[in-house]
């Protein structure tokens, strides 16, 4: 059995425009909310997928994960409710955990769950981190298991003990194939991440959590602060008034690709 | 940007519901020169209204609120966008079944069908829905769905139509400009992200952003925005199959806070249920900040989960269905306000007007009525529940809105007694005889912040006494917030006398030159009186409609006190503030805080009074209708000056005593210990405001008398009308030639055992039909309900007011009312202001 585990992080959505907070330490939420990023929200349905297709009838179960505060158990809960069967939460201070230390903590659960009994054979990450945008836990998390890992696809299925990942190259289409166990980090795109259904989400409030200490304290560089660019300059182009602008509208709609030529 | 006009007639900030409807109303009435100004895009600026559910349920049991629904449906019904789908309140308890016979009450007092129905007939209409999770439902066949914003659209084109208006979207206000005048403040500019508009009139229909307009003019919106949660759920193959927006009734889960309303092929379900989120204005986000829109603020769906499973309970092969999801959830911001009622009307601010805290379901009709306010000074639809110049002081703070609003939340579709009392941020405004009237075991409600006893459970031994004289309640619900000491101490007053604390009374002096002219142009009756004589008198606006009802004492040539109630007294002194003179000479200085009321009446009052003061109170030396300082030793033995005047509301010879707040403790306990060998005992507002009150057939401000009602209607007409000009004598003189459309009759119930022989007693607000429970139609479409009831412990009746048909009002008319759906007959006794006890007013004498 496979077992994915897949590692989602509580960021701040931003979709909208970024207010930081006062100290500068973090992206302030109380406007936008927080969520789980697009690039994780589709690995999560990745996750979910393999597992119904793993073990057996009803599947292995996919196993979310996350480091963060108390309210990140809202992020363990969003996954739960779309598939996740089983949920574990290293409680800690986001914002002083760098790459390292949350690989470290990754690590240190799936040696941890592995003698218990469940291994997990493939750990799904997002490709980057919504907020602190560091690019580095799935490749150091990789090294520390010492597993092949592969960045940045958008596809990932997993048949007899191979995983095969997709993703857009440099040159075109690109596929990977890798051994388990193995680490795999999603780019959004690939798969449409379902929304939670209302039995899912009664369900998903009922799974216990389970809970854990980091295994370390955070070592290495940390963060200054944050500081927001300068807002990008934008220009305004009437193109046009009433039933008169259709032309202009249908010729920006097709070099936007939103229509076809 | 849009260009902004730097002058208008009338500003009009917000292009919600509201402001939407304002503009169209305005123009349509004339108004020149209307500018509408946004922060937001249109047609969906952003605003409550842009996430709104936009169903409406007709049926409230506020007749203003009700009146406001029903004139609004109309409209949306006019313009095409109004979709019925019927509705259905469900009850999972009996206490909730009762809820919804009082429901049907209201339902036939407003003339509104409805029906109480089965479960088996809900699920023929709503065929997913569990028929066992409930015990019954009330049917209101004429819900429906709203496009509030295609209405606003449509409302706005309308107005543009008539070349009157402009609309300027996108645009910041940043600052509203006042200049003081001899009566206050009035408007001048509204300062905008596009630049200043000159203007003198500007109307805040900015929705759950209005406290931080009104605080940029110095005024009080006490407004919160707060948190109601939503989450759509599809596409359900159920709701898939049918054509158009909704197919199939809406349902109101009464007892689980929450509702299932269809939309296309999602369900729409939200909640009342969480606990009170409140957000302050300044922290709702820019456009720019919201993920959504600023109030669509994010779900948290911890507060959400318990109303899934409930809802879940109702609806499982609906909701589980395969492939339906959550597709969009909003933690949606609407504006609560500390009564629940929206807040209209002209503030203190000379020109700047409020329309705000207004639901999807009264926009248009409060478009229409506050543009008709601002148009002719009064709305056909009496809104005294919703103007703005109802706030006390206390009431303004925006911590009693959040306290207030936190407590009442979960009430939204909670089972709310009438008389039913806040518990948070009480003890505002103690009388100062507060401590003594504690020890004496007062139950204290509220009135205008104001601690009042109701009742003291020191007179509890009078119940032995008077055995069942004081009518005992056995019913739970009709002795909630109510005593049989009450009516104890009615029977001691009308046997010996009583002591009442008035210190709730709002008082102002109007003084100057003028102050005559004031008085006899906002009053009804002659004021034009000696000095020294007290007039009671109505208040009327310009269409002859009750503005209020109050007394006013002449205390010198250019010197004249009104005294009216707390709960109305902010509104009446901002009237009368209305028509002092310009030249500031005149003035008006509210002596509320400054002077407290005690009352003293009984056949043994004037032995008590006379037993403390060296003054002459005989009937010769003291008579009716009179009011002079008097002397009134104390136990420090240092004399009172009271201003003592002779009348009463509650039928006895006795005496308000006007005294400055400083002496009151002293007063109330020289009054208590003079009384207490007479056999008088202090006495509550129960027997102030409804026992004493109701057997006399005197009619009360909010109850019988509001804008709608008129002087002969209400039988408060006298022979003569003074020769003076006043507000709404032309249209009171056409009341007096023309025959009355209804009537106001005092009734007394015949018999009062329901069908399983518990006595019920009423509570006020249930309609009087036929004998036989045939509906009533007075001249005016309306149907009668009970304005007030009480006991009338010393008549050993239950009495009801109610405005009847003309052709009902017949003394001795055999009628019914209806009390949770069950028939008790009823009988007319008055047909005037005739009092059913005592109609000489010989114990006045």
């Amino acid at each position: 059995m496979v077992n994915p585990l897949v590692c989602v992080k509580r960021v701040v959505d931003s979709s909208s425009e970024v207010v930081l907070t006062e100290d500068g330490q973090g992206v302030d939420g109380r406007f936008a909310g927080f969520t789980t990023s697009a690039h994780e929200e589709c690995a999560v349905e990745l996750a979910v997928r393999i597992a119904a297709e793993d073990g057996g009838p009803g599947g292995s179960g996919a196993t979310v994960l996350t480091l963060g505060d108390a309210d990140a158990v809202e992020q363990l809960r969003s996954a739960l409710a779309v598939g996740c069967t089983a949920a574990t939460h290293v409680l800690a201070d986001p914002q002083a955990y760098g790459p390292a230390d949350v690989a470290r903590e990754i690590a240190a659960v799936v040696r941890d769950h592995a003698a218990a009994g469940t291994a997990h054979d493939l750990v799904l990450l997002g490709n980057d981190a919504a907020d602190s945008g560091d690019f580095q836990v799935g490749i150091r998390l990789a090294y520390e298991l010492g597993w092949p890992v592969v960045n940045g696809v958008s596809t990932v299925s997993v048949a007899d003990g191979v995983v095969t990942a997709g993703g857009s190259g440099p040159d075109g289409h690109e596929t990977f194939r890798l051994p388990l166990p193995a680490v795999v980090t999603v780019l959004e795109g690939g798969v449409e991440p379902r929304y939670p259904t209302v039995p899912g989400r009664m369900k998903a409030r009922k799974v216990p959590i389970e809970e854990r200490e980091p295994v370390a304290e955070p070592v290495g560089a940390s963060r200054a602060r944050l500081v927001l660019p300068p807002p990008s300059p934008s220009t305004v182009q009437v193109l046009g008034e009433g039933p008169g602008a259709a032309p202009a509208v249908v010729d920006l709609f097709e070099r936007l690709g939103v229509l076809a030529r | 940007m849009a260009d902004v006009p730097t002058t208008a007639g009338i500003v009009v900030i917000g292009a919600g519901i509201v402001g939407n409807s304002l503009v169209h109303h305005l123009t349509r009435l004339g108004w020149k020169d209307v500018v509408q100004i946004d922060k937001g895009a249109l047609p969906n600026p952003g605003g409550s209204t842009g996430h709104a559910s936009n169903f409406i349920f007709t049926v409230d049991h506020s007749r203003e609120i009700t009146d406001l629904t029903l004139d609004s449906v109309a409209q949306y019904q006019e313009m095409g966008v109004f979709t019925r789908s019927g509705g259905f309140e469900i009850a999972r308890t009996e206490e909730r079944m009762e809820e919804l016979r009082r429901r049907m009450s209201s339902a036939r007092a407003w003339g509104i069908e409805a029906e109480l129905v089965s479960p088996a007939f809900v699920k023929e209409r709503v065929p997913f829905i569990e028929e066992d999770q409930f015990i019954g439902a009330f049917w209101t066949p004429g819900v429906g769905v709203v496009d509030s914003l295609r209405a606003g659209t449509i409302m706005r084109e309308r107005a543009l139509a008539t070349g009157e208006l402009t609309v300027v979207p996108t645009v910041e206000v940043v600052g509203l400009d006042t200049e003081d005048g001899p009566r206050g403040r009035r408007i001048t500019r509204v300062r905008t992200t596009g630049g200043d508009i000159e203007t003198p009139t500007v109307v805040i229909a900015a929705g759950v952003w209005s406290p931080k307009l009104g605080d940029m003019a110095g005024i009080s919106i006490p407004l919160t925005p707060a948190v109601h949660q939503m989450i759509s759920v599809g596409p359900c193959p159920q709701l898939a199959e049918k054509e158009g927006e909704i197919s199939f009734p809406i349902i109101r889960d009464m007892d689980t806070f929450c509702y299932e309303r269809q939309h296309g092929a999602d369900m729409e379900v939200g909640s009342y249920a969480h606990r009170a989120i409140l957000h302050e204005p300044e922290d709702i986000p820019s456009i720019e900040q919201a993920k959504l829109s600023p109030t669509e603020m994010p779900f948290t769906s911890d507060d959400f989960d318990p109303q899934l499973e409930q809802a879940y309970e109702l609806m499982p092969e609906l909701l589980g269905a395969e492939g339906a999801e959550m597709r969009y959830a909003i933690n949606g911001l609407l504006s609560l306000t500390c009564d629940g009622n929206p807040i209209l009307g002209e503030s203190e601010v000379a020109g700047l007007w409020t329309a705000a805290a207004v639901w999807i379901k009264e926009g248009p009709g409060v478009g229409r009525a506050v543009a008709e306010w601002m148009t002719h000074g009064h709305s056909e639809i009496d809104l005294h529940h919703s103007d703005i110049a109802r706030f006390h002081q206390h009431q303004k703070r925006r911590e009693h809105t959040r306290l207030r609003t936190t407590e009442s939340f979960i009430k939204t579709y909670g089972i709310v007694h009438p008389a039913e009392q806040y518990e948070s941020d009480r003890d505002q405004r103690l009388a100062p005889m507060h401590d003594s009237q504690a020890k004496l075991g007062a139950v204290f409600f509220e009135t205008a912040g104001w601690e009042r006893p109701f009742w003291y459970e020191s007179n509890a031994a009078l119940l032995e006494q008077y055995g069942d004289a004081v009518m005992p309640r056995e019913h739970e619900w009709d002795s909630r917030w109510w005593s049989p000491i009450i009516n104890a101490e009615h029977l001691r007053m009308r046997e010996a006398a009583a002591v009442i604390d008035l210190s709730a009374f709002c008082i102002f002096d109007i003084e100057g030159p003028e102050a005559l002219d004031v008085v006899q142009t906002t009053c009804v009756a002659q004021c034009d009186v000696a000095v020294g004589k007290v007039v009671y008198t109505p208040v009327l606006d310009a269409k002859g409609g009750f503005r209020s009802d109050l007394t006013v004492m002449r205390l010198g040539d250019d010197h004249f006190r009104v005294v009216t109630g707390g709960a109305h007294g902010m509104a009446d002194r901002a009237w009368f503030t209305g028509h002092l003179p310009e030249d500031g000479t005149t003035t008006l200085t509210d002596l509320t805080d400054d002077v407290s009321t005690i009352g003293v009446w009984g056949p043994r009052a004037r032995d008590i009074l006379s037993s403390l003061t060296s003054d002459d109170v005989s009937d010769e030396g003291f008579g009716f209708l009179s009011c002079r300082e008097i002397t009134v030793s104390s136990g420090s033995g240092k004399g009172i000056t009271v201003l003592a005047s002779r009348i009463s509301y509650v039928g006895e010879l006795g005496w308000e005593l006007y005294v400055p707040m400083s002496r009151a403790a002293e007063l109330w306990d020289a009054l208590l210990d003079a009384g207490a060998p007479h056999g008088a005992v202090p006495a509550g507002i129960g027997v102030y405001g409804t026992t004493g009150r109701l057997e006399k057939g005197y009619r009360a401000y909010g109850a019988e008398l509001d804008s709608e009602r008129t002087i002969v209607e209400a039988g408060m007409q006298r022979p003569k009308v003074k020769a003076a000009d006043f507000v709404g004598k032309e249209a009171y003189l056409a009341q007096r030639a023309a025959e009355p459309q209804s009537v106001l009759c005092t009734l007394t119930v015949d018999d009062h055992t329901s069908a399983s022989g518990t006595k019920r007693y009423m509570l006020g607000g249930e309609p009087i039909l036929t004998r036989d429970g045939g509906t009533l139609t007075d001249g005016h479409g309306h149907h009668p309900y009970v304005t007030s009831a009480g006991s009338a412990p010393s008549l050993g009746k239950h009495v009801l007011l109610a405005y009847l048909p003309p052709s009902e009002a017949v003394i001795g008319n055999e009628l019914a009312v209806s009390y949770m759906e069950e028939l008790y007959p009823v009988t007319v006794g008055s047909i005037d202001a005739t009092p059913l006890l005592d109609p000489a007013n010989e114990r006045i004498r």
